[in-house]
């Protein structure tokens, strides 16, 4: 009797997540479809402001007050994160895919990197927007 | 279900054997387009949240700028379709659950985009106002 006629093994599923131990490559590997989620969201509220802009002048000040508020500016915050994330951790798969970055120290270098990048990113914007009257 | 197709049969055009790598440069070249597109993004949400509705559809009106936000949107709605597509490809194993959720995420990314640059060029082209 060949193999072919067994029923087939069950075959391993990712992700593994409860066998091992947090290092901080896999936690910036979950950050990167986690931020990316978040952007969806980002992007249809994004259509949402085009489509409010369309609509006239009291559906876009609508639109600006539910983002103005302490919810929406908390909303904003979390896709500003999770931008300067997905920017940084993006740019860092497209050197991945040239072939470089892969050694242990510097793909561990990276993600604190990409970690530290983003706090920065997102804070700088935040003062800007301070400072030019955008909040 | 049981399927009596054997795995070379269903491997057959499959994959690299039908499509080459087009569809995976496709991703990169996408995600490439989007790092100088969503940094002026950024720079575009600064600008238009100080700014009121008066200030919002002369700026969209700017060719620059109207090109520019309909890139970024087209752009990203593909880029986060394909995104999402392969969560979903990942962690849903119901072949009609897979299937539901990947023409659902289609159609909202395609819906979403369609309305997003549709409005953007109608302020850039008539200004705003009601639909």
């Amino acid at each position: 009797m060949s193999d072919a006629a067994k029923a087939p093994r069950e075959r391993p599923m990712s992700p593994h997540l409860s066998v091992w131990r947090w290092h901080i490559t896999m936690a910036s590997s979950i950050a990167n479809r986690a931020t990316g989620v978040a952007l969806y969201i980002g992007a249809l509220i994004a259509a949402a402001w085009a489509i409010a802009l369309a609509k006239g002048p009291e559906a876009y000040a609508g639109f600006k007050g539910l983002l103005g508020s302490p919810l929406g500016l908390l909303v904003m915050f979390g896709l500003t994160l999770s931008f300067f994330y997905h920017l940084a951790n993006g740019i860092r798969h497209l050197v991945w895919d040239a072939g470089y970055g892969f050694a242990l120290k510097t793909a561990n270098a990276a993600s604190v990197f990409v970690f530290a990048f983003t706090a920065a990113a997102t804070l700088a914007v935040w003062v800007i927007a301070g400072m030019i009257g955008a909040l | 279900m049981v399927s009596y197709r054997t795995p070379l049969s269903r491997a057959r055009g499959l994959g690299a054997a039908k499509h080459g790598v087009t569809h995976w440069i496709g991703e990169r070249v996408g995600a490439i387009a989007l790092v100088p597109l969503t940094l002026w993004g950024v720079f575009a949400v600064l600008r238009l949240a100080a700014g009121d509705y008066a200030f919002a559809t002369h700026w969209i009106a700017e060719p620059l700028n109207a090109v520019l936000m309909v890139l970024l949107l087209g752009i990203s709605f593909w880029h986060m379709q394909g995104g999402l597509r392969v969560i979903i490809e990942d962690y849903v194993h119901v072949t009609l659950n897979k299937s539901a959720l990947l023409v659902l995420n289609l159609f909202v990314c395609a819906l979403a985009g369609a309305l997003a640059i549709f409005s953007i060029l109608k302020v850039a082209l008539a200004g705003g106002g009601a639909f």
